[in-house]
């Protein structure tokens, strides 16, 4: 995680940068405010009282030449003193400080479904991390993806928790209108499973696997392509020898206990959920396919990033805090226990620790460490788009040509995700490709076709 | 009389008391209690330590049922809400959308009930309107309304109309001819006639329209709300089976039953009040 160094350095840049002196969303912005005063001070504390106090005394002295009479009259510091007494010069800074431009917008709603994988937009509601970028976010868990994507598509809600295939599914229109949608953010890599049924214990082999049902949860997400990607390694072909079934997660387990499917690769804490309740095991983690996947994302409309500029680099920046909070090993714990209540995830403190902590019983009787089970970093690597455009083809998902590259770094805010790692005080990744391996195999983004082409099982014609 | 309804009280009791008897036996818990290490142990849950059956008892609902009944109008967020502010969510939505269709399904029943041309010419689109589940009706509701409890007020009148239009339209088209001849000799006027005759003589067919679209409304809203999500009873069953939490999912399921009963029995006792002796 090299990129949370120190996220909680209080001297951190708030600001977005965009103009001359950095105070200012844009150039437009700081030219009118020019009159007030720009100049380099050591910290922004200093800085915005020096901008309130200009303020104050503007608006208590509209004539400049006034301002000036009085100034030279009675000494600067004596008539800062003296505007504080009949004006909290303090409070006035303090509401400041909160963000760079003015909120377009403070009340925002934010969907999620309850898994592990919404842990970053959950855990800033209950630990502050919406309210320290001045925001009152409400987040409201919703019944399914299809559900989720409709309700952001109407606006019910500024932005939301989609499965990172999603917003590149929304836009380019499949399985709904093309509307522009991105992600700012990653919010989880790993923490997926394959569970299965504990009846089939003893068939580890994926060999063995022809006829079986399998739950995955939705079309569009990292879990279908992971799981049909292992299959197909394994020399099944997802399509004709098994069945692959779209359920929500919280209906997993209870048909997982119904005997209606024999299996599926779902989200923590589905996994940890089944076993926990005695119906399941632990077949893999989703890392040991790829280590270091993407699984969720935080999405919102190009529309919403238009209308509200501010509010979106806020609530980006909120995501990005409680990301790296949620990267240290050090906090699980204390989140487990955040997002446990009815409210948020809904779910036994034990579980959600152990999918958190990655010290977990794997339903066979062993008790497992991997502290990587499920690890967070906001990155929105175009890469990760790429592959997973890759696979939408494999599968007959998308036909004919395919913009990789204009796609993924249209969806993919890479570049926005590097302007506020840096201004966060965080160090970004230089590039916003990066090359990885699935299964052993090496991706490489600069050559998607011949990507698909390499695999002898796909449906693309 | 009273002696019949004492026994019937006595033989209700008894039906409940054997049923929670062997509810209780079922679910007791004789499953395998496999050998498990401590450490383990503590990371699993009751029914894989303890063979406890996934079904709870009798005596876990009504331990909860009198949690909720305790605190009903808790408010922990927007995702979480005592089981009173979820009913009077979804009270409130039902209310919304039947009124909704009692003041379009009236004027319109009264209208193909006096009009043999239009009964004949609407006819095709009710019966094919008619039988459509409320969950078909959701997608497209969502889609086009783009509000999800707009959408759910819609499902209720759309689902709560039907019954209301046919038993409308019946009820004034089955007006006695004598009644309305009367009126033709005296020189009533059509409006004097439609609220002094026809609207009595057809109230108690109209209710009993009306009592059934009150129960198709509870029913929809409960499926509707677990679509949706957000608040209501039916949300509320939805985020307990989210947890597998079957007790709270029973909870719900009584409560959704008590209210309903409630609900229908108000309108049976305005049929009764509009019902005359022939």
């Amino acid at each position: 995680m090299s990129s949370f160094d120190d996220p909680f350095d209080a001297d951190r840049a708030l600001n977005r940068g965009g103009c001359a002196c950095g105070r200012h969303i844009s150039q437009a912005e700081h030219e009118r405010d020019a009159q007030i005063q720009c100049v380099a001070v050591e910290s922004e504390e200093k800085r915005y009282e020096g901008v309130v106090a200009s303020a104050v005394m503007r608006a208590m002295f509209p004539k400049d030449v006034a301002r000036r009479a009085f100034l030279k009259g009675i000494g600067a510091s004596t008539a800062l003193a003296a505007i504080s007494q009949f004006f909290p010069l303090k409070t006035a800074t303090e509401a400041f400080a909160q963000g760079t431009g003015a909120l377009e917008k403070k009340d925002l709603k934010v969907g999620f479904i309850p898994i592990t994988c919404a842990t970053p937009i959950i855990m800033a509601h209950p630990m502050g991390f919406y309210a320290k970028q001045g925001l009152n976010v409400e987040v409201v868990k919703t019944a399914g993806w299809a559900v989720i994507r409709d309700k952001t598509l109407n606006k019910e809600y500024d932005a939301a928790h989609m499965l990172a295939p999603m917003p590149i599914a929304i836009t380019m229109g499949l399985g709904s209108q093309p509307i522009p949608f991105t992600v700012p953010a990653i919010e989880n890599i790993n923490g997926q499973g394959i569970t299965l049924a504990i009846k089939h214990k003893d068939k580890r082999d994926p060999k063995d696997w022809k006829g079986m049902k399998f739950a995955i949860p939705f079309d569009y997400s990292i879990h279908n392509y992971l799981l049909r990607y292992y299959l197909a390694e394994h020399g099944l072909d997802p399509d004709t020898d098994v069945q692959l079934r779209a359920v929500p997660p919280p209906e997993m387990v209870a048909n997982l206990r119904a005997d209606n499917i024999d299996g599926f690769l779902a989200p923590d804490n589905i996994c940890q959920r089944a076993i926990y309740d005695g119906v399941g095991f632990l077949h893999i983690l989703s890392k040991e396919i790829w280590d270091g996947h993407p699984c969720c994302s935080f999405a919102a409309s190009r529309e919403f990033i238009a209308t509200a500029p501010n509010s979106f680099a806020a609530l980006t920046r909120a995501i990005v805090d409680a990301t790296a909070y949620a990267s240290k090993e050090e906090n699980r714990k204390q989140i487990a226990a955040a997002i446990a209540p009815a409210n948020y995830l809904n779910a036994p403190e034990t579980v959600l620790e152990q999918v958190l902590t990655g010290t977990y019983a794997d339903g066979l009787g062993n008790i497992k460490k991997d502290p990587k089970r499920v690890d967070f970093d906001p990155f929105p690597w175009q890469s990760f788009a790429v592959w997973m455009l890759t696979q939408m083809k494999r599968w007959g998902q998308v036909k004919g040509e395919v913009d990789y590259k204009g796609i993924a770094e249209q969806v993919y805010l890479a570049t926005d995700m590097t302007k506020v790692m840096k201004e966060m005080g965080l160090t970004p990744p230089a590039s916003t490709y990066k090359s990885f391996a699935v299964m052993g195999k090496t991706f490489d983004p600069a050559k998607p076709e011949e990507y698909i082409a390499s695999f002898k099982i796909k449906k693309a014609a | 009389m009273t002696s019949l309804s004492l026994r019937a009280a006595l033989v209700s009791c008894l039906m409940f008391a054997v049923f929670v008897l062997a509810w209780h036996l079922a679910t007791r818990g004789t499953g395998a209690v496999q050998q498990m290490d401590p450490e383990y142990a503590k990371l699993m849950g009751i029914t894989a330590t303890q063979g406890k059956s996934a079904m709870p008892g009798p005596l876990e609902i009504g331990a909860k049922l009198w949690e909720h009944l305790n605190r009903p109008f808790y408010d922990n967020g927007p995702n979480d809400k005592g089981l009173g502010i979820q009913l009077g969510y979804s009270i409130a939505r039902v209310l919304t959308g039947y009124l909704l269709a009692v003041l379009v399904a009236l004027p319109i029943g009264f209208l193909i009930g006096m009009s043999p041309l239009m009964s004949r010419a609407l006819d095709p689109y009710i019966q094919i309107l008619k039988p459509i589940s409320p969950l078909a009706w959701m997608p497209l509701a969502l889609y086009t309304i783009k509000d999800s409890s707009l959408s759910a007020i819609f499902v209720i009148f759309i689902c709560s109309l039907w019954p209301m239009l046919i038993n409308t339209a019946f009820g004034v088209a089955a007006v006695r001819r004598e009644w309305l001849n009367v009126a033709r000799t005296l020189e009533v006027g059509p409006i004097r006639r439609a609220f002094t005759i026809i609207l009595p003589a057809a109230a108690p067919t109209i209710l009993t329209g009306m009592r059934i679209s009150i129960g198709i409304a509870w029913l929809v809203i409960v499926a509707a709300e677990m679509l949706v999500g957000g608040t209501g009873i039916g949300y509320f069953v939805w985020n307990e089976w989210n947890n597998l939490s079957i007790t709270n999912v029973i909870v719900a399921i009584v409560t959704i039953g008590v209210v309903g009963m409630v609900l229908d029995q108000i309108l049976a006792r305005v049929t009764k009040l509009v019902t005359f002796p022939e």
